[in-house]
């Protein structure tokens, strides 16, 4: 049994397979999409078109790089605002054709910079939120490896999200906690034990539905399941309307929350 | 920082008792300009320096008087306490401190009130409530809110004052930024108004979600508004920020605030605003 911390590892490990490779062991047919329409392209996410089975589906994937000279490129796979702007634009497309969105999700979190505050950081994650809400298309999130924070959430507004067995997710990378907490950023093990932030954390809160287990050594037949998950998902939601859906995401988030009433 | 706290919960009584005149007259010397006043003179000037107009930090209490008509404002009462669902070392004591210090339940006020005779949906952030920090009750009650002010066709005046998403409660917290975003939406599907005051400070998750989602974005003067903190900035790119940096009048300047608006006029736009909005006022 892998601690918290020891997944958190396994999670940013250089060697797990980043979005790219998802995309290209589960879609064929692909057109890659750039830019934002407004500022720039951020390679630290990646969109297009592409197919699964023959049917049209609009990918969206947060990219850490395979190599540095691709990590330097794409930030480590941490998001500009321009990012955000351009899977908002992408997914308003995949509505606007009636196609299912599939993100894939892994970064430390939005960028943290002078530019990236300049450019609009909060702003650009929260229409992401508020828009993803009413997208009248079926929404499904993996996340394939670290889910940081807001950053992690400007894609997650899904109608259904799939945690990879290693992944986590959390609202503070658990250095950052322990920084906080105990003024001491080596207590990161600590920290991420108790922020609870595993994919069956996830599971037990109700932020996701399922943990997808990995299996790297053969990755094409853990694409090829994936694939077929999301076709039967996929086919399950087109059931519903575009509103219906957008209402089941409402209701899905709605519940997320502990307290108690008095 | 704790001198600071000081002078709010005194400046409280003066604002939130009518006014009681305190025996010896409490003196107040602003920070930024250094001029010294009465307290009482502060006060009556919305807790704003009459002399450099310093906005100082103010409760979630006294900004509702300081907003609301008199005697208008009525809460929505919702019942919800807080839990410790990760069972996270020291929370339980971290809230309890901060029902002490602020006199509140929970980081946020909810209810209705009319300004200037428009009446409104209102909710106010507490920055002395674990920095107006958002966890499942904040979360849960303006979500609440909003669904509140769609079922009745009310506009909604938001003061948002967080130091971001409550990191004690986790990811569970995180998921109230969805949540609030996607109530926010389904008001705005049906017509309604949502008018955003940012307040000193709003940062992080609050920044990420409902505070940056407003049909019209106003903010304090100098209030610090940003979605990364400034330190974490500084030690990401190893490099000093300039003072003005994530100040209202520098997110004015990138186009993400429509006006900064001091809070001794506020009232008035608020009221200029929520007219212009009335059912019926446009064709
Ligand atoms: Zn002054």
């Amino acid at each position: 049994m892998m601690t918290a911390y020891e997944k958190l590892l396994a999670a940013r490990a250089q060697d797990r397979p980043t979005a790219r490779a998802y995309i290209e062991g589960m879609f064929t047919e692909r057109t890659e999409l750039h830019g934002d329409r407004k500022y720039a392209d951020d390679a630290a996410i990646i969109g297009g078109i592409g197919e699964l089975d023959g049917k049209p589906v609009t990918f969206i994937g947060i990219e850490r790089g395979r190599d540095l000279q691709e990590r330097i490129r794409c930030n480590f796979g941490c998001p500009m605002p321009e990012g955000y702007r351009k899977a908002l634009r992408l997914m308003k497309q995949a509505e606007k054709f009636h196609r299912p969105i599939v993100c894939f999700v892994d970064t430390s979190g939005a960028y943290c910079g002078e530019e990236a505050e300049e450019r609009g950081q909060g702003q650009a994650i929260a229409d992401n939120l508020m828009q993803m809400m009413g997208m009248e298309t079926p929404i499904i999130t993996i996340v394939i490896g670290e889910g940081g924070s807001g950053g992690a959430l400007g894609l997650s507004v899904a109608n259904r999200i799939y945690m990879l067995e290693n992944a986590v997710y959390s609202v503070i990378s658990p250095e950052g906690c322990a920084s906080i907490l105990w003024e001491d950023a080596s207590k990161a093990a600590d920290a991420a034990e108790c922020l609870k932030i595993t994919a069956d954390d996830m599971k037990r809160f109700g932020v996701a539905e399922d943990v997808i287990i990995e299996n790297f050594d053969a990755f094409d037949v853990m694409c090829e399941d994936l694939k077929k998950r999301l076709l039967s998902d996929i086919q399950e939601m087109e059931r519903f309307s575009g509103k219906e859906l957008s209402e089941q995401r409402y209701a899905r988030f709605r519940k997320l929350g502990v307290y108690q009433e008095i | 920082m704790n001198n600071i706290v000081g002078m709010f919960r005194k400046s409280r009584n003066v604002l939130e008792s009518g006014g009681i005149t305190p025996e010896v007259e409490e003196k107040i010397r602003c920070p930024i300009c250094k001029a010294i006043d009465t307290k009482r003179s502060v006060a009556k000037n919305k807790m704003v320096c009459p002399v450099c107009g310093h906005h100082y930090r103010i409760s979630a209490r006294t900004r509702i008087k300081t907003v609301c008509d008199k005697g208008s404002f009525q809460e929505i009462p919702m019942h919800l306490q807080t839990e410790n669902p990760l069972h996270f070392p020291g929370y339980a004591n971290k809230i309890e401190s901060a029902r002490l210090a602020s006199g509140q339940e929970e980081g946020v006020i909810c209810g209705t009130a009319t300004i200037r005779q428009q009446p409104c949906a209102i909710f106010v952030m507490d920055p002395q409530f674990m920095m107006g920090s958002m966890g499942s009750v904040v979360g849960e009650k303006i979500t609440r809110l909003f669904e509140y002010a769609t079922e009745h066709d009310l506009p909604v005046v938001g003061f948002t004052a967080s130091g971001g998403a409550r990191m004690q409660e986790g990811v569970l917290s995180l998921m109230q930024m969805a949540k609030t975003s996607g109530a926010v939406h389904f008001h705005s599907q049906k017509g309604g108004l949502y008018i955003t005051v940012l307040t000193d400070p709003t940062t992080g998750g609050v920044t990420a979600s409902f505070a940056m989602l407003g049909d019209i974005i106003l903010s304090e003067p100098n209030a610090l508004i940003g979605f990364a903190g400034r330190r974490v900035i500084e030690q990401t790119t190893k490099k000093k920020l300039p003072d003005d940096f994530q100040r209202a009048e520098f997110l004015q300047d990138c186009g993400f605030v429509d006006a900064i608006v001091s809070r001794t006029e506020l009232r008035a736009t608020l009221e200029r605003l929520l007219k212009q909005h009335r059912k019926g006022a446009g064709v």
